[in-house]
């Protein structure tokens, strides 16, 4: 444990300061392995007047909103598409997620839905449209079909591709010159990143689950606290965590400011991938889990630094401000801006709770919400959606919430349906909605009202995020669930118990809320 | 990207420091769809006064901006130097330039020259003086030409050289064409394909 390197709890303050380029070594930690395996040409030179690795892409996944200029620049360029066999599209960002089958009324969403899906006619490429079995959130589809697999690059013009991490891939988001490059070459010239080892160790205690875990992580490296660093998520608690509950915590990565988060591919993983559309089949998939397991970090391994956070004392986690570093425990009360020590912190502590409007002190669980959202890459797979259901199944719902159920994929959703989910969310008095990002980021039509009042299973708590003058509560599934029977901040276990099925509460959920 | 070598053109006096991307274009055009075309979006705010120097000729056929410091900062969006290039600025002066919006210019082929704030004051006073003065801006010698003045500037030596070959990121790339091929040739057949779909 090198402690001088770990970053302090409330901000950037005592991030260690990351050059421009990581130092170059034997490849010994899975980020390092993996992209030592994708090097088409390194860079020459050392420390940071090396130039760029070229790197390779495996998989490149696109979108509607950050892709259009990026075909308009092939055009221009007369360029083709390099590898469409390497490269898929869904619908997802910009998508109503009610009357799907109906034209998309807001014309600006409705022409950049149609530009993606002449853009990849054009360029053959595999688009999965809203309506197909296959369309929703670019980063459940991907695993889901098995297109992310262990050891891979994999690339998408959104900061949340660190999602795949999670299957032991190198994932990150980029911009939209950067999807023209991999559009037009399948590589991309990058300086290394640096490594960070998050050691996440014991066992996590009922009700608190993976999103509770990045929460804790966040609000303890801050923001900026990843910066320049791929992180690598390890130790016992990690393992024993499904694939489900490990995309959750990669995919917040990003909010940790890490461009990309990691975690070893092990039995869970090849469980998880075997027989899916796109796993390896018959003698590749042996090759392939033999040069997975070769992956994992060595025992005498370096990172350029290493945080812990101990699985046994964690609570539920939720945020009180307006960036995904400013949280607490549930049990905890909105803390003062006095009670932090850099200035800097103190005015954005003073501003997020104006914004919030919150006072310093009030106790997490006293706080009234609104609006429940279930969704987002964060939270809206099958086990999310058990989870939830779990705690409102035989419950009542407070009479003043609006709860909205958004799937993570259509697959999801008919996942969901065959087991009789979206009945519990009805019954509970929850909207069953259509897959797509909705009100994570408010693009479509799903967005709180000035004031309203949310508690969210997505990733960002920015101010304006859901909609104007919203308010957000990032927390996990069941937090969600059970704060929607309550209407206020809860967590499970101030359930009063179920009615008569409440015995099923927490059994088909085991691995992803312990 | 065309190669830039040298420029010369009408130069537009910005007497503004930390001039950020949002004012360069608020964010209501990036619904667009098109990479072109964002003429209209450039200053869009500052435009609406009739006094703003873009409103002004001959300024507004100017081709070299000549601003304050601190040039460029705030978001990422590259719609900032789209629309600087659409409107038909080949080069910005500043001496200063936010990172983000420095590495957006050298991927779209738009000089961001680093000039000393002195020498940005006395090219400024010349082209208030005498509107219209034409600009040059020479990559190969790294020097800046207005009327009287003539002032070095900074830009780095891998981004120079870029320009001057007229290369994108993407040409650059293609350069190693074949390192890419022979390294395609290496992939596992484990690996996945997107095509043809499989469910």
């Amino acid at each position: 444990m090198t402690e001088a390197t770990t970053p302090d709890a409330q901000g950037s303050a005592q991030v260690p300061a990351v050059s421009a380029t990581a130092p170059r070594r034997a490849a010994k930690t899975l980020a390092e392995k993996v992209w030592r395996d994708h090097v088409v040409k390194q860079g020459e030179g050392d420390g940071d007047a090396a130039q760029p690795d070229l790197l390779y892409i495996d998989l490149h996944l696109i979108h509607e909103v950050t892709s259009p200029q990026a075909f308009e620049g092939l055009r221009l360029a007369g360029r083709p598409l390099r590898r469409p066999d390497l490269t898929i599209a869904t619908e997802d960002h910009n998508t109503p997620t009610l009357d799907i089958d109906k034209p998309i009324a807001d014309l600006t969403s409705r022409t950049q839905i149609q530009t993606l899906r002449n853009n990849c006619k054009e360029f053959g490429v595999r688009l999965h449209s809203l309506g197909d079995a296959e369309q929703g959130i670019v980063h459940v589809v991907g695993p889901q079909l098995g297109l992310t697999q262990p050891g891979m690059t994999v690339v998408c013009g959104d900061s949340h591709t660190s999602t795949h991490g999670a299957v032991g891939a190198l994932a990150f988001g980029i911009g939209t010159s950067e999807v023209e490059h991999v559009m037009a070459t399948q590589t991309l010239p990058l300086k290394p990143f640096r490594t960070m080892a998050i050691n996440v160790e014991g066992t996590l205690r009922p009700g608190v689950s993976s999103k509770d875990i990045i929460l804790a992580i966040i609000a303890k490296i801050g923001t900026g606290g990843g910066q320049g660093y791929v992180l690598e998520y390890r130790g016992s608690a990690i393992r024993a965590l499904s694939m489900d509950a490990r995309m959750t915590i990669c995919n917040m990565s990003i909010e940790a400011g890490a461009r990309a988060g990691m975690i070893a591919p092990d039995e869970t993983t090849f469980k998880f991938l075997k027989d899916r559309p796109h796993a390896p089949q018959g003698a590749d998939w042996d090759n392939a889990v033999e040069y997975w397991k070769s992956l994992a970090t060595e025992d005498d391994a370096e990172f350029d630094a290493e945080v812990s956070l101990d699985a046994n004392t964690l609570e539920p986690f939720v945020t009180w401000g307006t960036n995904p570093g400013q949280g607490v425990s549930l049990n905890d009360a909105v803390p003062s801006p006095e009670d932090f020590g850099d200035e800097n912190a103190k005015a954005a502590a003073e501003r997020a709770l104006a914004y919030m409007d919150l006072e310093a002190g009030t106790p997490m669980k006293d706080i009234r919400v609104d609006t429940v959202f279930l969704g987002s890459c964060t939270n809206s797979r099958i086990e999310d959606l058990r989870a939830a259901a779990d705690i409102i199944r035989g419950r009542e719902k407070d009479p003043n919430i609006r709860m909205m159920v958004v799937p993570g994929s259509a697959r999801v959703r008919l996942e969901a349906e065959a087991e009789g989910l979206d009945q519990v969310f009805l019954d509970f008095g929850a909207e069953w909605r259509f897959a797509g990002c909705s009100m994570c980021l408010g693009m479509n039509p799903d967005q709180l009202e000035p004031g309203e009042r949310c508690a969210s299973t997505s990733n960002r708590n920015f101010e304006g995020r859901q909609g104007k003058g919203g308010r957000t509560h990032l927390v996990s599934p069941v937090v969600a669930a059970a704060t929607a029977v309550r209407g206020t901040l809860s967590s499970p276990s101030d359930l009063e118990p179920a009615g008569t099925v409440a015995a099923r509460a927490g059994a088909t959920s085991a691995s992803n809320v312990a | 990207m065309e190669k830039f070598s040298t420029h010369t053109g009408i130069g537009v006096p910005l007497r503004q420091s930390n001039v950020d991307t949002d004012q360069i274009i608020p964010a209501v055009y990036l619904k667009r769809i098109t990479r072109t075309g964002f003429e209209d979006a450039l200053f869009s705010s500052w435009r609406k006064n009739p006094e703003f120097i873009l409103n002004q000729e001959p300024f507004n056929a100017g081709s070299v901006l000549v601003a304050g410091a601190d040039f460029g900062t705030g978001s990422s969006r590259e719609h900032a130097v789209w629309a600087l290039k659409d409107y038909g600025f080949k080069a910005v002066l500043s001496s200063r330039f936010a990172d983000i919006f420095r590495g957006n210019s050298g991927k779209q082929g738009l000089v961001a020259a680093e000039v000393a704030q002195d020498d940005i004051e006395l090219i400024w006073k010349v082209l208030e003086n005498a509107p219209g003065t034409q600009v040059t801006v020479d990559l190969e010698s790294k020097l800046v030409t207005a009327g009287t003045v003539v002032a070095p500037f900074q830009i780095d030596d891998y981004t120079r050289w870029r320009l001057l070959e007229g290369l994108d990121d993407i040409g650059l790339t293609l350069r190693n064409e074949p390192d890419i091929t022979a390294f395609e040739a290496t992939r596992p057949s484990f690996k996945p394909t997107t095509l043809p779909a499989k469910s």
